[in-house]
């Protein structure tokens, strides 16, 4: 066996790898939003539901999570396939970490904003919506860009619950050829590929989150 | 029966004090894993760090790309690497060992940032007059810089320490006998997965609160001017 014989099983895991972070990223991020928005104007009840959310996701370990859901849940009449499974936990641990990014990222919108949205009488929706995600969001894409590439690496734990990303298609040819160090020499720049591409593509969004932004705010750059 | 704990599967509660033990042992291992990983982490790191400012640019060129590459792979596949790699050229650990080495590689990567955000902290007149005083490059880091950095970068490092924690049960995957592979193994032969694995579910939370506030009160009790190393 060549180097080159690996690489069709391989870019076949890294299709479901790449399928995997994407959809537990984009999930993640829209559940971030919920969880930080009402972690900060979500009232007294809400916003102390979210911080135990927050807590709670954060400390328990990712692959806990996995196995909890895959072997635990099924005992209390919920049985989700690996994919669900795989992906609801990484949405989990995601949203928990995002959720603190929207929080940092709505503190640093200057309060004179929200004294100026106030003195003009808008809506407390409209405020949140027209003025402060829009300028907070530009703040948090730095964070996002970096959670991203944490969930891409997170997303290697879900070969242990039989989902067959790359680091599963690496296991299964390490165990017929017992040739680890290529394979495994391989996976990791797969790897690394993949995070350079998510690198790239977050710059682009945060450059589309810039677009039209105030001139201050432009100075960031 | 794990290391001579019978469990009792009567009732969940009888269950769960059943185990306990058999869990405590499994956390001594994870707390063990987690130390020995973070004082790998911590000197690799400061290796990383000082080779990156190095003049030779051939040096520092290869040490940022090193880092850049182990900061985006996963710890997991670098576990596989190391558990199935080094023995393939005569190196054998023990799987703790292997596990303690991968974590403590992926955190250098982290590690390595901290040192650096915390020696460009240190005022450039230190730098300056520990040049003037012709102090040896050696010195000028161990009397002066990394003093003073300690108290700066002690909040990121007890934060790398905390999540480094939280990424433990990995090594359960190379058959090291932490809480969450021991939980699984009773799992195993109960065919009751909910209670082992829900209690390692509560156990990691509340320690990683203690840890952080544990750290927390240790970074206010360093001296904010640094201290000695000799």
């Amino acid at each position: 066996m060549t180097w080159t014989h690996y690489i069709p099983a391989l870019v076949k895991g890294a299709e479901i790898t790449i399928v995997v972070a994407l959809v537990s990223t984009v999930l993640g991020g829209i559940l971030s939003f919920v969880v930080g928005i009402a972690r900060v104007e979500g009232g007294p009840i809400l916003s102390k539901l979210a911080l135990v959310y927050i807590e709670f996701m954060r400390g328990v370990p990712l692959l806990v999570k996995f196995f909890w859901l895959y072997y635990a849940l099924p005992l209390l009449g919920v049985s989700l396939d690996p994919m669900t499974t795989g992906i609801t936990g990484l949405v989990l641990n995601i949203s928990a970490y995002g959720a603190e990014v929207v929080r940092g990222g709505l503190k640093s919108v200057p309060d004179s904003q929200f004294e100026a949205a106030r003195a003009l009488n808008f809506s407390r929706a409209h405020v949140l919506l027209h003025i402060a995600l829009p300028q907070a969001i530009v703040e948090m894409m730095p964070a996002f860009g970096n959670l991203a590439v944490q969930n891409l690496k997170d997303t290697a734990l879900v070969s242990l619950i039989s989902i067959a990303d790359l680091t599963f298609q690496a296991q299964q040819l390490r165990n017929i050829t017992l040739d680890s160090a290529r394979i495994f020499t391989l996976t990791l720049i797969g790897y690394f590929i993949i995070s350079l591409a998510i690198a790239l593509a977050i710059r682009l969004v945060e450059r589309w989150t810039r677009r039209g932004a105030a001139f201050p705010r432009a100075a960031h750059g | 029966m794990i290391y001579g704990f019978a469990w009792d599967t009567s009732s969940p509660l009888a269950y769960a004090l059943s185990i306990l033990p058999i869990l405590g042992i499994g956390l001594i291992v994870t707390l063990e894993a987690a130390i020995s990983g973070f004082a790998i982490a911590l000197v690799l790191g400061l290796v990383w760090c000082l080779l990156r400012r190095s003049r030779l640019k051939a040096i520092s060129w290869t040490v940022a790309f090193v880092v850049e590459f182990i900061r985006d792979t996963p710890l997991l596949v670098q576990l596989f690497f190391l558990y199935y790699v080094l023995p393939d050229y005569g190196i054998t650990l023990p799987a703790f060992l292997t596990g303690a080495l991968a974590l403590g590689l992926q955190y250098s990567a982290y590690t390595s940032e901290v040192y650096r955000g915390g020696f460009d902290a240190v005022p450039r007149g230190q730098w300056e007059a520990a040049t003037a005083l012709n102090l040896s490059r050696f010195k000028v880091y161990r009397d002066i810089v990394i003093p003073q950095a300690i108290p700066r970068i002690m909040p990121s490092m007890g934060n790398y320490a905390v999540s480094m924690l939280k990424e433990t049960p990995v090594l359960s995957v190379v058959t090291v006998l932490d809480m969450l592979n021991l939980a699984n193994m009773i799992g195993d032969r109960t065919f009751e997965y909910l209670v082992p694995l829900s209690i390692v579910g509560l156990i990691f939370p509340v320690m990683t609160t203690l840890c952080s506030a544990g750290i927390h009160a240790l970074d206010r009790a360093l001296p904010k001017a640094g201290f000695a190393l000799r």
